[in-house]
């Protein structure tokens, strides 16, 4: 067997990936067909109430606030983002520059149960700055759909600068100096070269951001509990059994339904990210 | 989450601002850069500054001591590294003779490997999980009198929850896949596995001698990415009621706030710590060429 030749090894060597294609099968695969049988079943009949429960009242209001918040924090992110990567880019300042990177590369892992009580201890009832600034007399509270949004800015902003340096780098210096020889003032050449070429990076990076907002639960959960209607809160509450008797598979019918949100928002990301890929190399 | 992905830090050279330039850009420059520091440092000094500041006591460090002495610290901590471990293990174990076999003899399954490595990212763990507990409700429900109950149960054990290991190599996979990737590609495998062939080596032995040592960066950038995962994942564990580290410090900040902050902050050191160890290491094997 050790002295078999290269080709005769060759016919067999696709069974070094039935293990990891078997693994795959069964920790990820069995779960996603009960999630899809149990959708469709209620007391052992095949039936869509789930789904349609799942849909209205408070459910379709979680799902609602999780696509708002999401979208909020993806487009505003985006945005900020995009401004704070071009700083650091056209700083002379190379130090400046790897900081900010490695900065962002730690800030966007940053999640969790420690994002949500580092912001509390800043910006929550007793935080620091709340209590120091006397922002708890203004009516100030962190634990709303906006200090939310304000917490998943921090992890957001630096994951599209990530995403948006290597796009801005490719930026030709060529193409600007070509713009300025034929004429064109700053906001031509944004309107004309830099931003077309940016946008499938962008649109990328808010799709991306997107899906980090709306997946997050750990740090929804830490903050604001049950305050914000969240699809990732209300699947957790069913799933600790927080629903009507025999109405338990309502939790995997939501779940369905961030899968389907999610699956659309990956459908338009990779298009994105392969056709960016095309200008930088 | 592309973060920590090695390509990250390109060393294109920047191209001077134009003589000139109003100075008017300059000064926005100045002003975003000035509002991100702030929005950034902001809560890390607040953090700890809550820490260390106890009401009548002044400024001490006794919340970072208590940390240690906290009931469950060292049991969730252990957990959560045996947990760290295991997964790196496995994923490692299972990816990378599949990645290696696919590239080098069966090209035509690459493409399903990388879809099947980069479909966990669709699939948020809270939906995950919810699947899993599904499965696992099958144990008492209807495997009760079948040998998979005992397997079901034993997978659940508090002490080392294998289950949790078996959905955190699923949840590391599209990592582990690009970073093995972009490190099998970098090398000539085809040329190093033939000539090892060529010479006698056995397949154990081509493995561990030859394309391992020739992986190394790729691995452990794999292995970090899975650690960190490991240790921050809180949703999976917290719905199956296992007290991994992230777990504990959620349970422990009811009655302990500031040990809970504490740790918060102990934490982002750690990741810190690992990503610059990653980093450097990758800025080693640039230039170690």
């Amino acid at each position: 067997m050790a002295n078999a030749p290269l080709s005769k090894n060759r016919s067999k060597s696709w069974l070094a990936a039935v293990p990891l294609l078997a693994f795959v099968a069964l920790v990820f695969g069995v779960p996603l067909v009960v999630i899809l049988g149990g959708t469709f079943t209620r007391g052992g009949a095949v039936s869509t109430a789930n789904v349609t429960e799942s849909v209205q009242g408070a459910y379709l209001t979680a799902l609602l606030g999780s696509v708002k918040l999401s979208a909020l924090v993806a487009v505003v992110g985006a945005v900020l983002g995009t401004f704070l990567a071009q700083a650091v880019v056209t700083s002379r300042f190379r130090a400046l520059r790897e900081a900010v990177l490695t900065a962002s590369g730690v800030l966007s892992n940053f999640g969790g149960v420690p994002l949500a009580f580092a912001w509390i201890a800043t910006l929550g009832n007793s935080g620091v700055i709340t209590t120091s600034l006397g922002f708890d007399a203004r009516g100030w509270s962190l634990y709303n759909f906006w200090g939310l949004a304000l917490v998943y800015l921090y992890f957001s902003i630096p994951l599209m600068v990530l995403v948006v340096v290597p796009a801005l780098d490719g930026l030709r210096p060529q193409w600007r100096e070509a713009a300025q020889n034929n004429g064109a003032s700053a906001w031509q050449f944004w309107r004309y070269v830099g931003i077309p070429v940016l946008t499938p990076t962008l649109l990328g990076g808010v799709v991306l951001l997107f899906g980090g907002s709306f997946a997050a639960y750990a740090t929804a959960q830490a903050m604001v509990g049950s305050a914000v209607p969240l699809v990732t809160l209300q699947i957790a509450n069913a799933l600790s059994g927080n629903v009507l008797i025999g109405h338990e598979n309502v939790a995997l019918a939501l779940s369905l339904d961030m899968i389907v949100v999610a699956g659309l928002v990956m459908a338009v990301y990779l298009p994105l990210q392969r056709r960016s890929a095309r200008w930088l190399r | 989450m592309a973060a920590l992905s090695p390509q990250t830090l390109p060393a294109a050279t920047k191209a001077t601002p134009a003589p000139g330039r109003p100075h008017r850009i300059r000064v926005w420059r100045g002003a975003i850069l000035l509002v991100a520091a702030v929005y950034f440092l902001v809560p890390l000094i607040a953090s700890f500054a809550f820490t260390v500041k106890t009401p009548g006591k002044g400024v001490t460090l006794d919340a970072y001591g208590q940390i240690f002495s906290a009931e469950g610290f060292g049991r969730a901590l252990l957990l959560s590294l045996g947990l760290g471990v295991a997964t790196i293990a496995v994923v490692l174990l299972l990816t990378l003779p599949a990645m290696l076999a696919v590239r080098l003899s069966v090209p035509r399954l690459r493409p399903i490997l990388e879809v099947v490595c980069t479909l966990p990212l669709v699939v948020p763990p809270i939906t995950f999980v919810a699947g899993i507990s599904k499965v696992l409700q099958w144990g008492p429900d209807y495997l009760a009198s079948t040998p998979f109950y005992q397997t079901i149960i034993s997978i659940q054990n508090p002490d080392f929850p294998v289950v949790l290991v078996l959905t955190y190599v699923v949840l590391a996979l599209p990592f582990v896949y690009r970073a093995l990737d972009a490190g099998l590609s970098a090398i000539d495998a085809r040329t190093l596995v033939e000539a090892a062939r060529n010479l006698g080596a056995s397949w154990p032995h081509l493995l561990l001698r030859v394309i391992v040592p020739n992986l190394r960066a790729a691995l452990a950038n794999a292995s970090f990415l899975t650690l960190a995962l490991v240790l921050g994942e809180f949703t999976i564990a917290r719905l199956l009621s296992f007290q991994t580290f992230p777990v504990w410090i959620y349970t422990i900040s009811g009655s302990q706030a500031q040990v809970s902050v504490a740790v918060s902050v102990f934490s982002l050191l750690i990741t810190w710590l690992l990503l610059l160890a990653l980093s450097s290491a990758g800025a080693r094997q640039r230039s170690g060429k």
